[in-house]
C-alpha cells in the first residue's frame, strides 16, 4: 500500500493466506484455517485473533495459498492405491524389546 | 483518605477501559472483514478484563459495598470518570483506530509503570494490562499507517479522525489531587511523566501514516470530574438498559 490510491476495484478482495499454528504441547505446527489479509504481517496478527483466543497455540505461520501445490484429487488412486497392498511397509513384524517404550 | 484517593484512581484507569470497551464492542457484527470484527472483539475482551478488575479494587477501596457491576451499572453520566477520549462515538473504522492508537500508546507506558506501584493490587492489574496494551498500540499504529498512507479514501478518513480527536488527547495528562497525592506516594503514576513518552510513541506513527495533528485546538477535558460529552449517556442507556429495567437479573 506504499503508492496511495492503486488499489482498483477488483483488488479488493484481500489475498488468502493458510494459517498454521504449534499446539502448547505440539512439536510441529499443523494447519488449522485460512483468513484474508492485505499482507503477511496482517495475516499473522489476524491468525492470533481468530486461532488462538483460547490458548492454542505457541508459534503461528502463515502462507501465502497460492504458495501451495497441491495434489489434484482425481489422481488419488494413481497416487495412494498401491502403497495400499504394502502392508510389510508398516513397521508391525518386528518383536521390539520391553525397554523400547515410544515407537 | 489514601483509601478513598486509591478508590477514585482506580475508578478512572477502570472507566476508561470499561467505557472504550463498549464502544469496541459496538463493532461486533459490523466490522469492515469478519478477521478485523473478531480482533476488534477481543481487544474489548481484554479491556473488560481490566475494567473488571478496576472497578471491583475500586469498590474495595471505597468501602460502601459497590462490587464491579455496581459500578458499573448502578452510576449515571456524572460519576463516570472516564477521559472524554474513550466515549466519543465509533464513527468509521479509520476514526476508531485513530481513538484506540491514541489511548494505546497512552496505556502501553502507564501500564509497565503503574505494575512498579507500592500498592500490590494495582501493580497486579498493571502487570497484567501492560502485556494486553502491549498487543492493542502494535496494532493500532499498524491500521493508522496502513490507513494513513493508504488510498486517497482511507487517508482523508484516517486525517478527519485524527483533526477530531486530537483535542481530547491532551486530557489523558491533566492531573489533580488524585493523581498528584497518589503519584507522590509511589501508587499512581504521574499523568505528566507519561506526556513524553506519549509523544514519542504517537510522532513516528502520524509522520509514517502522513497525517498531521491540527493545532491549536486546545484541550477538551472535564471527563475525570464527571463533565462529559453528550455522547456517554446515550452510551450508558444502552449498556446499562438490561440492568435498570431487571436489577440484579442473572443469566
Amino acid at each position: 500500500m506504499s503508492e496511495r490510491g492503486e488499489r482498483s476495484g477488483n483488488e479488493r478482495d484481500w489475498p488468502l493466506f493458510e494459517v498454521f499454528i504449534r499446539a502448547r504441547t505440539g512439536l510441529h505446527h499443523r494447519h488449522c484455517g485460512s483468513l484474508h489479509a492485505a499482507d503477511p504481517e496482517m495475516a499473522l496478527a489476524r491468525a492470533r485473533d481468530v486461532y488462538t483466543r483460547r490458548g492454542e497455540g505457541t508459534s503461528i505461520w502463515v502462507v501465502p495459498s497460492d504458495s501451495i501445490h497441491a495434489s489434484d484429487p482425481a489422481d488419488k488412486d494413481m497416487l495412494f492405491e498401491p502403497a495400499m497392498s504394502k502392508i510389510y511397509r508398516h513397521p508391525s513384524f518386528y518383536d521390539l524389546p520391553d525397554d523400547v517404550e515410544n515407537m | 483518605m489514601a483509601d478513598a484517593l486509591t478508590a477514585a484512581y482506580a475508578l478512572r484507569l477502570g472507566d476508561d477501559a470499561l467505557i472504550l470497551s463498549h464502544r469496541l464492542s459496538e463493532w461486533v457484527g459490523h466490522g469492515p472483514e469478519l478477521e478485523e470484527d473478531i480482533a476488534l472483539a477481543n481487544t474489548a475482551l481484554d479491556l473488560l478484563g481490566q475494567a473488571r478488575l478496576l472497578l471491583a479494587c475500586a469498590g474495595a477501596r471505597e468501602g460502601r459495598g459497590r462490587d464491579e457491576d455496581a459500578l458499573a451499572y448502578g452510576r449515571d453520566v456524572l460519576d463516570f470518570s472516564n477521559l472524554l477520549l474513550v466515549e466519543q462515538p465509533n464513527g468509521d473504522f479509520a476514526q476508531t483506530m485513530v481513538r484506540q492508537f491514541l489511548f494505546d500508546a497512552y496505556a502501553v507506558e502507564l501500564w509497565p509503570r503503574l505494575s512498579a506501584s507500592r500498592d500490590e493490587a494495582l501493580a497486579g492489574i498493571a502487570g497484567k494490562a501492560a502485556r494486553e496494551a502491549a498487543y492493542h498500540v502494535e496494532q493500532s499504529a499498524a491500521w493508522v499507517v496502513r490507513m494513513g498512507d493508504g488510498t486517497e479514501e482511507s487517508h482523508a478518513r484516517a486525517q478527519a479522525g485524527l483533526d477530531l480527536l486530537w483535542p481530547y488527547a491532551g486530557e489523558i495528562f491533566e492531573a489533580d489531587e488524585v493523581e498528584t497525592t497518589l503519584a507522590e506516594k509511589g501508587i499512581a503514576v504521574a499523568p505528566s511523566v507519561l506526556r513524553e513518552h506519549w509523544q514519542a510513541r504517537v510522532e513516528p506513527v502520524l509522520e509514517e501514516a502522513g497525517l498531521v495533528p491540527p493545532e491549536g485546538t486546545g484541550v477538551r477535558k472535564g471527563g475525570r470530574q464527571g463533565r462529559h460529552s453528550e455522547h456517554l449517556g446515550h452510551l450508558l442507556a444502552e449498556f446499562q438498559f438490561m440492568q435498570r429495567a431487571y436489577p440484579g437479573a442473572e443469566w
